[in-house]
């Protein structure tokens, strides 16, 4: 079967197949590989065939926008209305959302079809998709393996053959992280590149929604429709969209690549940096010039990025209180019971976790050590890269320390989890955009390499990868149980 | 930095979060750990640079004050976990 | 016994008069249906964001200017984080570290001929919370979240007042500021000017401030005098009886006229302030704030001086005549209608007709006597056509409605006689019928004038000009 979005348009608009057709395939699909997967929380089968007969007809009228019956899936934390919104959370388990997230309305303004929503760690806490009130995701690759997190059902679909393309949020490396561990193509635009009305929040100074896909081309097209200014989100960037597409094929001829000597020192497994390696080479063949550089606070990421996402987090989540929607506790005695219990049930425990550290971050005598304290090593995280797109175009590294681990491998001990996001989060404190694509395997695990681009380049990303993917086929391999 | 298992309970009261007390014991060493990685960040002097709060340093954008949304209460409250009489409602809070 | 010096500073929250709330579209109208104007915003739906209401920046810059305020170039929004049903998100977003409005000053008249700086700590914006109703069911606590989201831009003042009396004033004063500058409606019982007061006393020529209470729930300033009275005389009987005031809030209980303990607010508060991330530091230009002073209005101070200055009014009457917007633009649309009857016109509207209004509790807006009406009544006074008393039943007859001085002084044949001749007449006709007191007044008997004055004005049914009478009458008793 086709499986680009680029070439499913083409056979859509050729007529040499339904919407319709294609929504029923991958609905048929879901139906049988979902039960091993999880990576669904709900799958809109109405909605789907509804959307694809609309777009069948347009295609009639030879009315057809840029998703035009492609049928995709979204993760379960972006808002969709009358459709269970639930952050794969105990606490939003009943909760079917009153409107349309942008990034939502966006698709359909595009005519793209809804397959369902993605499995994910709860309110996108997590490196695993282990932290899931509706049960961990297993990676396609192997089932006993993680998908990574948070956007672990989005990537694991995409890997799967389950929907041509999803949507995924990063805040610490949710969209890079599993799209390296299920070996597909996935990016995080700069910070305010794409509304984030509607998604609903973990870290509201880190987060940035983007879309998985198996290849540069096909993100392209994603994250096109994605994109844009939205006066409903005040941080949303008043900046024009180029057209990825374009951009596209440009070659990489003398484009200079940094190397952060960081990203390749110890603590990252040697099978992934001689992966890694390859890829460099391939690079090069195609005239890029590799650089040197490095980012001296590289190391103060995580415990930065902890501190502000916690903090932030803390009080993004008080509004799940169990007064207005969501879940409520049975026969609360009195308000502070009913605040306790709703939310002591309704949240899991790395939630729980994260809220506690939070609240404890911003309270009476702490504020200036640990929050304030963050924020200026922000700006020394952000100088780093300013300094180092002074002299490079991009850069370059892998996406992860490790391939994808074992289910539960890592549970009782939340520090080593954070540890899975060095090389990510650091953009996310930025606000630079950055992507994973997939350059090999180790172990029969994929391996993802990221690529760094200055603020708003993500056309020199799109650019730079669709260049490797067309001398390289990783990111067309699907696991065996799946082709 | 640890946290002993009172500051376990004050922190959860005061994130208005239910512990079970024999959870109470892990979450101390849980969040204990937590906050030694985060203490890593001591290991730099930042005095004198300007927190970053906004990774573009952008400005807020002002809205024009007009009237753009209508009322949707059945929906909204369609949701709800307790409503009557178009009031959410909630055990009676004395003040 | 010591003496005590009370001393109080006050947090006015001043709901701001913008169509729509200050983070979202939805209306801000007062009354509608419970939770009818709370949108997705409001309800602090997941996934919503905040945009700032370009209008509620605009206003707290104009009172900002107006209080001589440092007004900041960079001004940040913070989340106040505490949970309680009325507070959708479990944060308010408000200001803290940078708020729009810095340190200002506003001048008082406690009584006449007084005048006091009152220092203005700073003023900045926040979001209202919903209103909780504890009545409506027996079991539970009702929500409505329509007022949640409406712009409010709370002051902060200086611990500068020393007495119930001039907390009144400054509280006045600002009411009357944010009513001119068309930032608030100042409505008490809708609750869109709310007053917080927080008193402590110490002895007499102590420097270090005593214990503070902060009292809530004042929503008149009648009540706020007497709650502030209250509670001076609280914490003076505790400390005279070897008690501790303890640092707590209380609220206003106006029927039992007293102030009581808040228990549940009485948890140590930690509101873990930080900035809002999805609000981005608002940037303010000197262009910006140019612009704004450009088109304030004229302030009550100004109109005061002027009033003085070039309308040559008493400094009391000024005050009073500027106390409040509506009051002073009543009085220069009548002056419009009868120039250069300043004093006349001042002394109606504080008298007679503020009179009128408070008996009826109208606003001056709700005034049946309109400007121009009145301006009529007293050009007739000062064109001889009524006399002083006249003008009384002119003026009670507009407020019942029977149409402007004109018609009503037609109607009723209220004009004065003036016509000399006419009332030479009538004069003789009282003489001839007199002789007695006719006698005594030559015998020297002055009071007897009096008599004669008063039969004229009967024989004229009240409409001879009485000036004139007198002086004729004494013309011809003489000869």
């Amino acid at each position: 079967m086709a499986n680009g979005v680029a070439e499913i348009r083409r056979g859509l608009k050729a007529g040499k197949f339904s919407s319709v057709e294609i929504t029923q395939d991958y609905l048929a699909r879901i139906a049988l590989h979902n039960p091993a997967l999880n990576c669904f929380i709900s799958v809109t089968d109405e909605i789907a065939l509804a959307q694809a007969r609309q777009a069948d007809a347009a295609l009639a009228r030879g009315e057809s926008a840029a998703l035009t019956g492609v049928p995709l899936a979204h993760k379960d934390l972006f808002c969709t209305d009358g459709v269970k919104t639930s952050c794969a959370s105990r606490i939003l388990d009943n909760f079917i959302a009153p409107y349309d997230a942008t990034v939502i309305e966006n698709f359909k303004r595009d005519g793209a079809v809804m397959l369902g929503k993605t499995n994910m760690d709860e309110f996108a806490m997590g490196s695993s998709n282990e932290n899931s009130y509706y049960g961990c995701v297993a990676n396609p690759w192997n089932t006993e393996y993680v998908p990574g997190g948070s956007s672990g059902g989005s990537a694991a679909a995409v890997a799967a053959g389950l929907a041509l393309g999803a949507s995924g949020t990063d805040t610490g490396g949710s969209i890079r992280q599993p799209a390296a561990l299920c070996g597909i193509t996935g990016i995080k635009p700069t910070y305010g590149r794409v509304s984030r009305y509607g998604m609903i929040a973990f870290g509201s100074s880190l987060d940035q929604g983007g879309p998985f896909a198996r290849s540069a081309e096909d993100c392209a097209l994603l994250l096109q429709t994605m994109s844009g200014f939205d006066p409903r989100d005040s941080t949303s960037a008043e900046q024009a969209v180029p057209d990825y597409g374009a951009a596209l094929g440009q070659g990489i001829e003398g484009l200079k690549i940094g190397l952060p000597q960081e990203y390749f020192a110890d603590g990252l497994d040697a099978g992934i940096g001689a992966v890694i390696e390859n890829a460099i080479e391939e690079l090069q063949k195609l005239g890029a010039v590799i650089v040197d550089i490095s980012l001296p606070n590289t190391g103060l990421s995580i415990p930065t990025y902890y501190v502000v996402a916690m903090a932030e987090c803390s009080s993004n989540l008080s509004r799940f209180d169990g007064v207005r929607f969501g879940h409520r506790c049975d026969n609360p005695t009195d308000l502070e019971d009913l605040y306790k219990r709703s939310r002591g049930e309704g949240f899991g425990a790395e939630v729980k976790r994260r809220i506690m550290i939070g609240s404890y971050a911003l309270s009476k005598g702490y504020y200036d050590a640990y929050y304030l304290k963050a924020q200026q090593l922000r700006r020394l995280i952000k100088q780093d890269f300013q300094q180092a797109f002074d002299s490079v175009d991009l850069i370059l590294g892998p996406t992860t320390p490790e391939t994808a681990f074992k289910i539960g491998a890592k549970t009782d001990d939340p520090v080593s989890m954070y540890l899975q996001d060095i090389y990510t989060i650091s953009l996310n404190l930025a606000g630079l955009p950055g992507m994973s694509l997939p350059v090999g395997f180790c172990d029969g695990l994929p391996v993802g390499m990221q690529l760094i681009g200055n603020y708003f380049n993500e056309s020199g990303l799109l650019n730079a990868a669709h260049c490797y993917q067309q001398v390289s086929d990783w990111h067309q391999q699907i696991p065996e149980a799946f082709r | 930095m640890s946290l002993k298992t009172d500051d376990v309970r004050n922190i959860a009261h005061l994130a208005r979060l239910h512990i079970d007390e024999a959870d109470v014991d892990k979450y101390a060493a849980d969040l204990s750990s937590i906050l030694d990685l985060v203490d890593q960040m001591n290991q730099v002097d930042s005095q004198g640079v300007t927190p970053l709060a906004n990774p573009l340093d952008a400005t807020q954008r002002l809205r024009a004050d007009e009237v753009t949304e209508s009322d949707q209460r059945d929906k909204f409250q369609g949701i709800a976990p307790d409503v009557e009489q178009g009031f959410y409602r909630v055990p009676k809070v004395i003040e | 016994m010591s003496e005590w010096e009370s001393v109080i500073g006050l947090e006015i929250h001043a709901q701001l008069a913008t169509r729509s709330k200050i983070f979202s579209g939805a209306a801000t109208a007062f009354g509608a249906e419970p939770n009818t104007q709370a949108c997705a915003v409001d309800l602090g739906m997941p996934g919503v964001l905040p945009v700032l209401n370009r209008e509620a920046v605009t206003m707290a810059i104009r009172f900002g200017v107006a209080i001589d305020a440092e007004i900041d170039h960079h001004s940040v929004f913070a989340r106040k984080n505490y949970f309680y049903p009325d507070l959708p998100k479990g944060y308010q977003i408000s200001q803290y570290e940078l708020p729009i409005v810095g340190k200002g000053r506003i001048f008082i008249s406690p009584a006449e001929g007084e005048r006091r700086e009152i220092g203005i700590t700073r003023a900045h914006l926040e979001e209202d919370a919903g209103k909780s109703i504890h009545d409506k069911f027996p079991e539970q606590s009702a929500i409505d979240l329509n007022r949640a989201g409406t712009p409010l831009l709370e002051i902060v003042s200086e611990p500068d007042m020393r007495s119930a009396k001039e907390a009144v004033a400054y509280a006045r004063k600002i009411h009357s500021l944010v009513r001119y500058l068309e930032i608030c409606d100042g409505n008490m019982q809708e609750g869109s000017f709310r007053c917080d007061a927080n008193v402590s006393v110490r002895p007499k020529g102590q420097e270090e401030l005593g214990t503070r209470a902060e009292i809530k729930n004042i929503n008149s300033f009648r009540f706020l005098e007497r709650a502030i009275n209250f509670e001076i005389d609280r914490q003076i009987n505790l400390i005279e009886n070897r008690e501790e005031v303890v640092q707590e809030t209380r609220l206003y209980d106006s029927e039992r006229d007293e102030t009581r303990s808040m228990r549940s607010k009485e948890e140590a508060n930690d509101y873990r302030y930080f900035p809002d991330p999805d609000l981005l530091p608002v940037a303010i230009t000197d262009e910006d704030i140019a612009a704004i002073r450009a088109a304030l209005p004229e302030l009550p101070e100004q109109k005061k001086q002027r009033y003085i200055d070039q309308l040559e009014l008493s400094d009391y009457n000024a005050e009073l005549l500027t106390a409040n917007r509506e009051t002073a633009a009543f009085f220069e649309t009548a002056l419009v209608s009868a120039p250069g009857q300043s004093a006349q016109l001042a002394n109606w509207i504080l008298g007679d007709l503020t009179g009128a209004l408070n008996k009826a509790s109208l606003e001056t807006s709700e005034s049946p006597i309109s400007p121009e009406m009145l301006a009529q009544l007293i050009s007739r006074i000062t064109d001889n056509t009524i006399s002083g008393k006249m003008a009384k039943e002119v003026f009670e007859s507009m407020w019942q409605g029977e149409g402007d001085a004109d018609a009503i002084i037609e109607r009723r044949g209220l004009k004065q006689i003036t016509d000399s001749g006419a009332i030479e007449s009538l004069i003789d006709e009282v003489i001839a019928a007199n002789a007695d007191q006719v006698e005594q007044f030559r015998a020297g008997k002055d009071k007897v004038l009096g008599f004669f004055v008063g039969q004229v004005m009967k024989q004229s049914q009240g409409k001879a000009n009485p000036g004139q009478v007198n002086a004729m009458l004494r013309e011809k008793l003489k000869t």
